[in-house]
């Protein structure tokens, strides 16, 4: 005696299947969701106490990057200028602007400026800012136009797979020294013939040693 | 809640452990409340936590507002000071990390250092930081600004000036401070009738004296092993603990490699009363009770021709035809003006007035050994110092008594009766670290700033002096003892940075402001060191030695925590002793003979009294160790020690009375039904016949070149599936050498604090779960009442075929192009399948969040900010610093070049006084490291296993007298 | 009937099922099992026990991971303990019932049919149980998912080389071949029990579960197909399973692990153990539902008799260790040995050669194999000898390898026999929910036993007398 109809045999196929189908679309919709900007905060500007515009200082005025990143050829961390550096220019330009009083407070009680990080590496991860910058990786490689931002945002994902991306094949975006604080610099020449010159002339590292996981991970 | 928990009562150990061992099954203890747990019970069912997609946390930066010239955020800055313990420095570079020192490294340009380092400087960074370090200045349990104390001591001079400071009594260590000594000086200069007096419980009282016997004058002697053949050491533990110890261990190490690599080898001799990193390195070792020392040094010194003065008939003794002692004697005759006579400082004046008079006799003096004045500001004998101011104290003589230092209450002789008699005094002002048993019976208690916070001086063993200069402004506004002075003085808000440079300002060559800054910048005072003094002649002291006879005890400073003063610092705690691997505990040490003489058994508690003082402590059997004696270390059983310190071993201090600080013949000991346990993190010192610690004797391996290698088979390269890793630019290479490791644990600390180890606690000790990333393994073979001992360090081997990197499912732990083995924390799921396949056991797993202790306030600035600090659950060891490694390859690679030899340096190989431990490149055949590879000496342990190890070792070379075997015996 | 039964005697052995059976008299006696509605009291009380015992793991698992792996009692250098123990162990039993379902099919020993069904719901939970600890041993078992080769925004794949990613590929293929033999298998019952509901929850329920099963020809005919294709597919797992679970300790360099010899002695360890198990399953279910006309002695012998043999290769593993050990002269592996007889674990080595040698020897006497009582406590036994097996493998291997000053000892803790027992106690409340719910003897199956499945010259029943049998009422 059946209780349900022949038809409902369809239903029992179709769920089989479906089931597979489902958690397939699941497991995508969870891979994708971790590549995402909402994961990586990409392209995401971020509050900060002062609205300060790289390309209005940057793009427009065509100040030197290392004018403010004072240690980005010397040390790890390219360095966030103290207030002491914002003054030099604003105790005279500017220098009554509403826009820039939590700067002149943080001079006047020496209370640091607290920026929120905007390119954010997890803890376990160690970057050189100095060791990239001199072998011929450009700031706009990893942080973009940043003289076209009016507000500072993560330009990549900054996912391990796109660290390796460069560290796998860096002919892909050195670029000459001279040109390394440029921005919207384009490769005279075809980057892969560049690219392969500069990774002999700057003892580039092999692959194998740029891929080693002790290289960025302690 | 989270917050509140990293305060509470286990905050510096793992939050979940008890120190001290709970009962087994259910532990650990601290819940996890229910509502917690269920919270956990529901997550668990839902699998939570295995989502994918984790988001950065956001981060602030916050840069200065004004930033210093020097400082580069992220590189660190080194600074010269230096650190005393007894009142001996030892010159120091401090590393620090935007401001705060996280690493001590040896000052190579300092004596005492020479770029080495002892155990409790690497910890000292931890004693800067500890949580329970006392942070406000106390009267009567309230807390007082410092104008209140000022204001105190206003008091105690109107009261004194009258009648010229006959009330007023200060108590400091032993001062070797030329400031500390001034600024005293001049207190007495002001207040004549005030009394200074100095009492150290590991006090050099013995040397002192017994230099007075022979010279006359209480000099002080320097030893100079490059130069010694063959040393002769009287119970003297001179390679592990003080003066100098650092020094003298390079210098024995240096002529040991000489030796071995084909140079005169020198010889050691050792009779000790207990068994120490020294008889451990013996050529000859004698296990003496430590009342036979003095009559066997007697017979050496008849032998020797000494002359034995009138009155002592008897000549040579006991030991007259000992075979040890008249090889010995032989040995030192034939090595004349090229050997060395050592007294240990816990034997009687007599024997280092009978050492002086050998090293005389031998003409040692003036070559091996020089006579400078003494180190300490007032080298008086501190037992009379301290009876006097009991005395004092009792007659009530004392109106106020200053505590600068120290921890008398705790660690004055258990029959002097300090406590009562410090209770009759009316003022009692203390001045310390931690909140101690003598701060508790103070109504002041000043919280003292660590040396890494304050400006000081200090003296080294041979008088060269270092500036003190602070790495971090004191962080709970400490006091110096100069402030304190100052306080007394008439200008009591001198700082003491004014005060030091006061002492210094005209005593400094040339400019004064140049040669202070090169002071700073060096560490040390050029020229400051002592003079020589030409001694000789020195008496043969006529005391008739003592009997001994039946059970005796002798008193040692801790190994690790010295005299207590480190009981509260968790990386000298959980840092194995040199010999038994025993942690947060001391022992009652016993041969294993009078164990069984006794029918006790490690872990049993004994009852041991001395004079109707009794304590109760656990047996552990010691090879080695003499008959019929009962060795015990100080420092332990404190009750205001802190979170760590009080509470773990025994107070020995309490049977330890003034006519027997070292030693006593008059000792019970009683079995009784109880048991503790103790700790150890090596539970099996045979090598059951496994060529582990490989050790020849020179005679061997003149004969055969190639003994070493044939004591194990290596199989060639290539034997392996797997295609061999081809080696990248750099092959990083470690070989150690154990004919010059001394067994000191240095290297231990030294890498618990470059890599941001976690301390366990003792419960996990226990369980087997210590996370030091190197260890130092002991081996004791042969016969077990004089066994042959050897060191091993042991760090991970970074295997070229490493069976770790095998069997990991994720790929945590892989083999870089430069020969490492990477582990890479932020990838291991935590299947452990690494560690059981690690044929060393190197490896370590955080099987609890242990990295909490990294939370408490004070604790994260102790970080290393280089190395990644490690989550629960995921597996850690040795990277041969990795983070060193990476820094010297990008500042190569910024100018250009390959990192040269030395560039790099992990920080084992840095703290090593002996310089057993080389690091570097193997592909560069010039490297120290390819060098010492080459050696006919060097194998790689359990070679045979195929793992091609990249740590090697140098077998250990020893020189034993043709004339005695290895144990002593003719 | 008496002749039936004597055919079956000329046959040697009891029958697989005792005569007097009809299609009707199977299928009543084995649905009403299920569709009967009142609950018997010792399942109430049996259900119970084991409920409480799995929700102790689950607090054991909660607390694990709250707290910790500290909990347990690993350490260096024992760091697997009775997370990997318990894990070979369950996969070990989990065998019988594919070998039993698969390889015997493909036999065609039809004594099979009445023991299959539960012996492969026992496989299928004691899979499961074993398949929690690779989960749960994890430091981080949040992370667990990166044993699987997924595209992932770290560039990164597991490590090949690792048996562990091996294992993940071995039980979970076995867990979902063994589960669709099983389910293939019930479908028909499925369909039994749906028509012989009464109440409409229960059709409804099981409706769903026979996927519209009418019992047509072509039915039957693919059935039969895909059953086939099954088997063969189950076949070569039961062995490469325990293989691979073997390469564990085969590939590592600790002696007492790394022996070529694993792969064949964990598999006949696994059937030893398997069989073992279904003993003590099968031995109180036929009485308590007075089943011994399908689960005859004929089935309590044949598996007695498997249990000799697998038993026997096990215990010239055992042998050949030692021997290896001596032959090869090797240090290291001599130790190993004297270490496992004379060290400090010597109790659990010579309990486990008590269990697993001495035991199964009575095995050889037919008294023996006739007597359930007897069978079930050898059964007993030599479960818990292959619990040891495992103990002295990995912890006595471990405790002592090659440096001295690394040897320590391993001491479980409250958390790991909680954890340990929960599992039992899984183990069995599903078993429960089982006998409960589903047929524990595949009906249409047995019905093939029945004279009536006989016509005349079925070489399987050779008894004329048979045909012109009255049917019984």
């Amino acid at each position: 005696m059946q209780i349900f109809h022949r038809s409902t045999n369809f239903l029992s196929r179709v769920s089989i299947f479906g089931a597979f189908f489902f958690i397939g679309i699941l497991l995508w919709l969870f891979y994708d969701l971790e590549a995402s900007p909402y994961t990586t905060q990409q392209n995401t500007a971020r509050e900060q106490p002062v609205q300060f515009s790289h390309a209005h200082h940057v793009g427009a005025i065509g100040i030197d990057c290392r004018y403010c990143h004072t240690s980005v050829e010397k040390a790890a961390f390219a360095g966030i200028p103290p207030t002491k550096t914002c003054m030099n220019c604003h105790s005279q330009i500017w220098a009554q602007s509403p826009y820039l009083e939590p700067v002149r407070e943080s001079f006047r009680t020496d209370k640091s400026l607290e920026w929120t990080r905007v390119n954010d590496l997890p803890d376990f991860v160690y970057f050189d800012h100095s060791v990239h910058v001199n072998k011929g990786i450009g700031c706009e490689t990893c942080h973009g136009r940043v003289d076209q931002m009016p507000l500072m945002y993560q330009a990549e994902s900054l996912q391990m797979r796109w660290c390796l991306d460069c560290h796998r094949n860096p002919e892909k975006y050195l670029r000459p020294k001279d040109q390394v604080f440029t921005m919207g610099w384009t490769p005279p020449v075809e980057q892969a013939v560049l690219g392969e010159r500069l990774k002999r002339e700057y003892h580039i590292r092999s692959r194998v040693v740029l891929e080693s996981c002790s290289t960025c991970h302690r | 809640m989270k917050e509140s928990k990293v305060h509470g009562p286990k905050s510096n150990v793992a939050p979940e452990l008890p120190v001290h061992p709970a009962g087994h099954a259910f532990t650990p203890g601290d819940g996890l409340d229910r509502r917690e747990l269920f919270k956990f019970v529901g997550a668990s069912l839902a699998l939570a936590g295995a989502t994918a997609c984790t988001r950065q946390p956001t981060e602030k930066i916050v840069p200065y507002v004004r930033q210093p010239e020097e400082i580069v955020p992220g590189k660190p800055l080194f600074y010269a000071t230096a650190m005393s313990v007894g009142g001996l420095a030892t010159g120091l570079l401090v590393e620090s990390h935007m401001g705060r020192p996280t690493k001590v490294e040896g000052n190579p340009l300092h004596p005492a250092s020479l770029g080495g380092t002892d155990a409790f400087a690497q910890a000292a960074v931890y004693g800067l930081y500890d949580p329970d370090r006392s942070q406000t200045l106390l009267q009567l349990g309230e807390i007082r600004p410092w104008s209140a104390f000022l204001g105190e001591m206003r008091l105690v001079l109107e009261e004194e000036r009258p009648r010229r400071g006959a009330g007023l009594r200060i108590l400091t260590e032993t001062v070797s401070s030329p400031t500390l000594a001034r600024q005293l000086a001049l207190l007495l200069a002001a207040l004549p009738a005030a009394r200074w007096h100095q009492w150290e419980p590991a006090s050099r009282d013995n040397a002192r004296n017994g230099a007075r016997m022979a010279f006359g004058t209480p000099v002080n002697a320097i030893y100079r092993l490059t130069d010694a053949d063959v040393i002769l050491s009287l119970d003297a533990d001179f390679l592990a603990c003080g003066p100098a110890q650092s020094r003298l261990a390079r210098e024995f190490a240096a002529r040991r490699r000489e030796g071995a690599s084909g140079g005169a080898m020198n010889r050691l001799y050792v009779v000790e009363s207990a068994m120490t990193p020294t008889g451990a390195r013996a050529d000859h070792r004698k296990p003496l009770k430590a009342a036979d020392v003095e009559a066997f040094a007697r017979s050496i010194a008849t032998q020797l021709g000494v002359g034995a003065p009138t009155g002592t008939a008897e000549s040579g003794g006991r030991f007259a035809t000992d075979s040890f002692a008249r090889a010995a004697a032989a040995d030192l005759l034939r090595h004349r003006g090229r050997s060395a006579v050592i007294a240990g400082d816990s034997q009687p004046p007599a024997v280092h007035a009978i050492a002086h008079a050998m090293n005389g006799m031998l003409a040692n003096a003036g070559r091996t050994v020089v006579y400078t004045d003494p180190v300490e500001a007032n080298p008086e004998d501190q037992l009379e110092s301290l009876r006097a101011l009991v005395a004092d104290m009792k007659s009530g003589a004392v109106s106020t008594v200053l505590v600068l230092g120290g921890n008398p209450v705790y660690n004055a002789p258990a029959d002097l009766g300090f406590r009562d008699a410090f209770r009759k005094v009316a003022r009692r002002v203390h001045l310390s670290l931690e909140s101690d048993e003598t701060s508790v019976e103070c109504q002041w208690h000043v919280a003292e700033a660590h040396f890494l916070e304050s400006w000081s001086d200090a003296r080294a063993f041979d008088g060269t002096a270092s500036i003190v200069q602070p790495l971090i402004a004191p962080l709970y506004g400490g006091r110096s003892a100069h402030e304190v002075l100052a306080a007394l003085s008439d200008q009591p808000e001198l700082s003491a940075y004014e005060t030091v440079r006061q002492t210094w300002s005209g005593r400094l060559p040339g400019n004064f402001e140049e040669s202070w800054r090169r002071a700073l910048h060096d560490g040390l005072i050029a020229g400051s060191a002592f003079p020589l003094r030409a001694l000789t002649g020195a008496a043969l002291p006529a005391s008739e030695p003592v009997v001994s006879s039946g059970l005796e005890i002798t008193f040692r400073v801790d190994p690790t925590i010295h005299d207590g003063r480190f009981a509260n610092n968790g990386w000298l705690q959980e840092l194995p002793k040199p010999v038994t691997s025993v942690t947060w505990d001391n022992v009652a040490a016993i041969s294993p003979a009078t164990a069984a003489r006794l029918g006790v058994a490690n872990e049993d508690v004994v009852e041991l009294s001395v004079s109707g003082r009794r304590v109760r402590a656990p047996v552990w059997i010691v090879s080695g160790h003499p008959d019929e004696s009962i060795g015990v270390t100080l420092g332990y059983g404190r009750t205001a020690a802190g979170r760590l310190g009080s509470g773990a071993g025994f107070d020995s201090y309490a049977i330890r009375t003034s006519d027997a600080l070292w030693r006593s013949g008059a000792v019970g000991v009683r079995k009784t039904d109880d048991r503790w346990r103790v700790a150890v993190t090596q539970e099996h010192h045979s090598m059951e016949g496994r060529h582990l610690a490989r050790a020849v004797t020179s005679d061997e391996l003149s004969r055969n070149p190639g003994v070493v290698q044939e004591m194990g088979e290596a199989p060639a390269a290539g034997q392996t599936l797997y295609p061999p890793h081809p080696s990248h630019d750099y092959a990083w290479g470690m070989a150690i050498d154990l004919g010059s490791c001394v067994g000191c644990n240095a290297c231990v600390v030294a890498c618990t604090a470059e890599n941001n180890v976690p301390i366990v606690g003792k419960d996990q000790v226990l369980r087997g779960r210590e996370m030091q990333w190197l260890r130092i393994d002991h081996y004791a073979e042969g016969d077990p009442s004089n066994p042959r001992h050897s060191f091993q360090p042991i760090p991970c081997m970074q295997c070229e075929n490493a069976p770790c990197e095998l069997v990991c499912p994720v790929g945590a732990t892989v083999h870089s192009a430069e020969g490492l083995n990477d582990m890479v924390y932020n990838r291991c799921v935590g299947t452990k399948y690494c560690a059981n396949n690690c044929p060393y056991k190197v490896r370590r797993f955080n099987f609890f969040h242990w990295s909490k202790q990294f939370r408490a306030p004070s604790m994260r600035m102790l970080a290393n900010p280089d190395v990644t600090v490690r989550w629960r659950g995921v597996m850690e060891k040795c990277t041969y610093c990795i983070q060193r490694i990476n820094e010297g390859k990008i500042r190569a690679e910024l100018e250009n070049r390959r990192v040269r030899d030395g560039d790099v340096v992990t920080a084992c190989q840095q703290a090593c006084p002996a310089e057993a431990i080389v690091f570097g490149d193997l592909a560069d055949p010039q490297s120290r490291v390819s060098q010492r590879r080459r050696s006919p000496l060097s194998y790689a342990l359990l070679a045979e296993l195929g793992t091609r190890p990249r740590t090697t070792y140098l077998a250990k070379v020893e020189s034993p007298n043709t004339h005695l075997d290895a144990e002593g015996r003719a | 009937m008496s002749d039936v039964a004597g055919s079956g005697r000329r046959r040697g052995g009891p029958p697989v099922i005792e005569p007097g059976h009809t299609y009707a008299s199977v299928t009543d006696k084995i649905s009403s099992i299920v569709l009967s509605r009142r609950t018997p009291l010792f399942w109430v009380l049996g259900f119970f026990v084991s409920f409480l015992l799995a929700m102790g793991l689950l607090v054991a698992v909660s607390y694990l991971f709250a707290k910790g792996l500290g909990i347990w009692g690993i350490n260096q250098p024992v760091e697997w303990a009775f997370d990997i123990i318990n894990f070979v162990w369950w996969i070990g039993i989990g065998h019988a019932g594919t070998l039993i379902s698969a390889i015997l099919l493909l036999l065609r020993q039809e004594w099979r049919t009445s023991i299959n069904r539960f012996a492969e719901a026992m496989t299928l939970f004691a899979v499961a149980c074993a398949g929690l600890f690779p989960l749960i041993h994890l430091g981080r078992p949040w992370l667990a998912y990166w044993l699987f080769p997924y595209p992932n925004t770290m560039a990164l794949w597991p490590q090949w080389r690792s048996p562990l990613v091996w294992d993940v590929f071995a039980v979970g293929t076995y867990a979902t071949v063994s589960f669709l033999f099983w389910f293939v298998g019930l479908i028909p019952d499925l369909a039994t029990l749906r028509d012989r509901a009464r109440r409409k929850g229960f059709q409804i329920f099981y409706g769903m579960l026979a996927m519209g099963w009418r019992g047509s020809a072509l039915h039957w005919h693919r059935y039969e197909m895909a059953y086939l294709l099954l088997a063969g597919l189950a076949t070569p797992l039961v062995i490469s399973v325990h293989t691979v679970v073997s390469f564990d300790f085969a590939v590592g360099i600790i002696p007492g692990w790394h022996s070529t010899i694993f792969p064949p002695y964990f598999v006949a360890g696994a059937i030893y153990a398997g069989f073992a198990m279904v003993l003590l399953l099968s031995i109180p279910l036929r009485k308590v539902y007075g089943l011994e006309d399908f689960i005859t002695l004929r089935h309590l012998q044949n598996m007695a008799k498997v249990m000799l043999a697998t038993g026997l290769v096990v215990g010239y593993g055992y042998v050949m260790e030692a021997f290896m050990a001596w032959y090869s002269a090797n240090p290291f592996e001599k130790y190993m040995i004297v270490n496992r007889m004379k060290g400090p674990y010597a109790p659990a080595y010579w309990a486990l050669m008590l269990c697993n040698i001495v035991a199964p020897q009575f095995l050889w006497f037919k008294r023996v194999r006739s007597s359930p009582p007897a069978l079930w406590t050898i059964a007993l036994i030599v479960s818990i000898g292959m619990w040891l097996e495992r103990f002295v493998i990995i912890v006595v291997s471990l405790h002592r390898d090659f440096l001295p000053s690394a040897w320590g000892m391993y001491r479980p803790t409250g958390w790991d026999w909680t954890t340990f027992v929960g599992t039992i106690g899984l183990f069995l409340a599903l078993m429960f929910l089982f006998i409960r719910f589903l047929p524990m003897i595949s009906i249409f199956e047995m019905r093939t036993l029945v004279p009536e499945a006989r016509p005349l010259g079925k070489e399987a029943v050779p008894d004329d007398s048979v045909a012109d049998e009255p049917e019984p009422a």
